[in-house]
């Protein structure tokens, strides 16, 4: 009994992996086809981009999560010097809390919410149109008409995620940065408020700034491609349409965990 | 007849697919002459539409080989494979508009893509492909404006734009009225009249079958069962049955009616089915 529930485990076990294995790949061959034809199109005329898609998708992608963005981001800088305030008075540190939000918001907090933001909001809007275009034949459409699917659609996409994410972490940041403050005037006290921005800025070098853009970016491509990804993958009507869309929000919460702990640990091996 | 008309537009020689376990088509041979119209029909899931897919390259098989204008699809690169399909049009069956581009960008849209044409000559084209399919008026709605036959003529315009040798249709009159059908089958039979395109339809719709075809191919179970001009599956339409199972298979399947050698087979399948998954305890 024992050795079959344990030959049972190791096959679940070996199944996911499998799995996950096969997953993964055809995530990199979409990533490296997305390559290929953002390289062709700035060889060739005729491979480049239609006029307007890509500021379509980035106003679908960047413009449209600014307001979900801007919320949660100055919820997260309020709680971020709230939380701060009582660790820190037991050392009559408080006024210290603007160094720790800019630290914490600027490296990994302004990037990884926004990413999480996005993921929800644009990675499963595009899950859901791609794979609604595969079940009408758009795609084979396009295909037959000597369209690529990579080219028409996928570029454009990751592009937009890719430009939008990098831009939004910025507005993430000051607005982090903000929310920290406006939580300081209304309840920690003028030792906290005065001077935040000046201890802020002590605190922070360029390099905290660069590397949460450069997460930013890694995290859009993520979520392009992964909605890209599982959304070109549906099978079977309806019901396909919506696994891909909340395989889509799953798999880049996964996927921007694992990319922000690589990212961290490469920026630390190089003490950037 | 001149030397290019001997090679035949599309040649499907030997072709096998298997999805998984399942073997969709058991070694289909076609031929389809150039200027000719042919129908291809068979009952649901008989791998008719999976035969069209081989035919314009989005399926590869996994035996036999398919050649259009004499090129075996399989042994085209990207580029190959691209230049070729600039040469036929496909008309799927809900259309297969992109809805979010109008009417007039999407027949605009290969013109667009592998012309070096200018805006205004586009322009001009689109509204004569529009006009072919009579429905010039439409070109700045949305697709989701039009009805299922609409978007059907505007697929179809859509297909002629590079002004194709081939057109594939794909159940042209699935899911539309009797009238709306009649309408499409004429706009069919026009087309390949005015243009001389060499046409293939894929369809189980016996009245249009019948109204558009030169020649006719039936497919059934994966199989090609007879490839015959239109006049021979008329005489085993309006026939006698005959005792010889595959005629009255094929004349069940051309007269609609409810008993005959297919159903007979169908009751028996599933029986057989059902009794083997009870032993097995499913």
């Amino acid at each position: 009994m024992a050795s079959t529930h344990r030959r049972n485990a190791v096959e679940f076990l070996g199944a996911k992996l499998l799995g996950g294995l096969r997953w993964a790949g055809g995530l990199s061959l979409l990533g490296r086809e997305t390559l290929r034809w953002a390289g062709r199109g700035v060889v060739h005329r005729r491979a480049r981009l239609r006029r307007g898609t890509l500021s379509a998708q980035m106003v679908r992608v960047g413009v449209r999560s600014l307001g979900v963005v801007f919320v949660v981001q100055s919820f997260i800088g309020a709680i971020l010097a709230l939380q701060m305030a009582a660790p820190l008075a037991q050392w009559g540190q408080e006024s210290q809390i603007p160094r720790i939000v800019g630290a914490a918001g600027f490296r990994m907090l302004g990037p990884i919410i926004t990413a999480v933001v996005l993921s929800g909001f644009a990675g499963a809007s595009i899950a859901a149109e791609l794979g609604t275009m595969v079940v009408a034949e758009e795609v084979e459409a396009l295909e037959v008409m000597a369209l690529n699917p990579v080219r028409f659609l996928v570029l454009p996409r990751v592009l937009a995620t890719f430009i939008m994410m990098i831009l939004l972490t910025v507005i993430a940041d000051l607005i982090l940065a903000f929310g920290g403050y406006a939580a300081a005037w209304a309840a920690l006290g003028p030792d906290v408020y005065r001077g935040y921005w000046d201890r802020m800025r002590d605190q922070l070098a360029y390099m905290d700034f660069f590397t949460g853009l450069i997460q930013g970016g890694v995290f859009g491509l993520l979520i392009g491609l992964i909605a890209c990804f599982e959304g070109l993958g549906v099978r079977g009507g309806a019901q396909g349409v919506g696994r891909a869309t909340t395989l889509t929000v799953v798999y880049s919460i996964v996927a921007i965990g694992a990319a922000a702990l690589v990212c961290t640990m490469i920026f630390y091996a190089f003490g950037l | 007849m001149s030397a290019a008309n001997d090679i035949p537009a599309v040649r499907v020689w030997q072709l096998v697919k298997r999805f998984g376990d399942h073997t969709v088509l058991h070694g289909v041979d076609l031929e389809v002459r150039p200027g000719e119209t042919m129908v291809i029909m068979g009952g649901s899931g008989c791998g008719k539409t999976t035969l069209l897919k081989h035919m314009i390259g989005l399926l590869s098989p996994d035996a036999g080989s398919v050649e259009l204008f004499g090129s075996r699809l399989d042994e085209l690169d990207e580029d190959g494979l691209d230049a070729l399909r600039r040469r036929f049009g496909v008309l799927f069956q809900g259309g297969a508009l992109l809805t979010s581009l109008t009417v007039a960008e999407n027949v605009a849209l290969a013109l667009e893509e592998h012309t070096d044409l200018d805006a205004e000559t586009i322009d001009i084209i689109v509204r004569i492909k529009l006009e072919q399919v009579g429905l010039r008026e439409a070109a700045g709605r949305m697709p989701s404006e039009l009805s299922g036959g609409m978007r059907k003529r505007v697929g179809l315009a859509r297909a002629l734009a590079l002004d194709p040798e081939i057109l594939f249709y794909d159940e042209p009159s699935a899911g539309l009225d009797p009238v709306t059908t009649a309408e499409i089958d004429e706009l069919i039979a026009g087309l390949t009249r005015k243009l001389g395109v060499t046409s293939v339809v894929v369809t189980h719709v016996m009245e249009s079958a019948f109204r558009i075809a030169d020649r006719m191919a039936m497919l059934d179970a994966g199989r090609m069962l007879k490839i015959a001009p239109r006049a021979d599956f008329e005489a085993i339409r309006d026939g006698e049955p005959t005792g010889d199972e595959q005629a009255d298979l094929i004349r069940q399947f051309l007269r609609g009616d409810a008993e005959g050698p297919m159903s007979a087979r169908r009751t028996l399948d599933g029986y057989e089915q059902d009794i083997m998954r009870a032993a097995e305890g499913g």
